[in-house]
């Protein structure tokens, strides 16, 4: 049963890992200010999510899955208001979202 | 109401004290509740102890809404993370306004953390009724536009 668990959980935990790289690989790879807060929201979301859902089932029912509990909500609700604060400071300062047609170069100065 | 209210919070801090720290001895545990106590006799003195801070009345609603946020931010993911792996990186970004049918502030906070919180839109500005939200596909922002998620949001806030 305990190695079941582990599989489920090591299996988990890599997703996870891989969602994060993904994000990680989006806030290079797109152009412009918004479009990189999109791909890093997919690591604060899933990945987060899968990795502490895999080290929920390490933990078991114990304290410390009550504390990790805990932390995915806290994660669940500061990380929209984080972002959404980035983002309105962004457009209060007049950062221009990225249009197709500017070409990659330009995007960098946005 | 203020009275229960208090009470409420009192034994949330207290819940999250003892899940924090893990002390079941007598001694700390009554030290716990009396800073619990302390915490929210202090919150009322700055008047902060209200619905908005601590939305009961939320509470039966979000129970409904939860699940179907967490499968939308599932759905909504995966397709960022295709976009970003595919190699033409085929993203139209979108800036688009939203009306919002929601009453009180927590619901308008509910729906617009909730459209941050699904990739490939960010709420970037309130503006009266309507949130100014960045998408990062078209068909993202039609998804967005056609207002299910702000009538499931407001069906949570009018249930409780």
């Amino acid at each position: 049963m305990s190695a079941v668990l582990d599989i489920v959980s090591i299996v988990l935990m890599t997703l996870g890992g891989v969602f994060c790289v993904i994000g990680a690989i989006g806030v290079l790879r797109m152009p412009g200010f918004y479009t990189r807060m999109h791909a890093a929201s997919v690591i604060d979301t899933l990945g987060a999510s899968l990795i502490i859902l895999g080290l929920l089932l390490q933990s078991g029912f114990t304290l410390a899955s009550a504390k990790l509990v805990i932390l995915w909500l806290l994660i669940f609700f500061c990380s929209p208001t984080a972002s959404h604060s980035l983002a309105n400071a962004a457009y209060s300062r007049g950062v221009k979202p990225w249009e197709p047609d500017q070409g990659a170069s330009s995007s960098s100065k946005n | 109401m203020l009275r229960f209210h208090s009470i409420s919070v009192v034994f949330s801090l207290f819940a999250f004290w003892l899940l924090l720290s893990g002390y079941f001895t007598p001694f700390l545990m009554t030290l716990g509740l009396l800073s619990s106590v302390a915490v929210v006799w202090f919150a009322r003195r700055m008047d902060v102890v209200d619905q908005e801070g601590h939305p009961l009345h939320l509470g039966r609603g979000v129970m409904g809404y939860w699940p179907w946020l967490i499968v939308e931010i599932v759905k909504s993911a995966w397709t960022v993370s295709k976009l970003i792996v595919h190699p033409h990186l085929p993203i139209s970004p979108t800036m688009l306004r939203v009306k919002m049918s929601q009453q009180s502030p927590v619901g308008q906070v509910v729906y617009a953390n909730s459209i941050t919180l699904t990739p490939g839109t960010i709420s970037v500005a309130i503006e009266e009724d309507e949130i100014l939200v960045h998408a990062l596909t078209r068909a993202g922002a039609d998804d967005l536009a056609g207002g299910d998620m702000d009538r499931r949001v407001t069906a949570c806030e009018a249930r409780s």
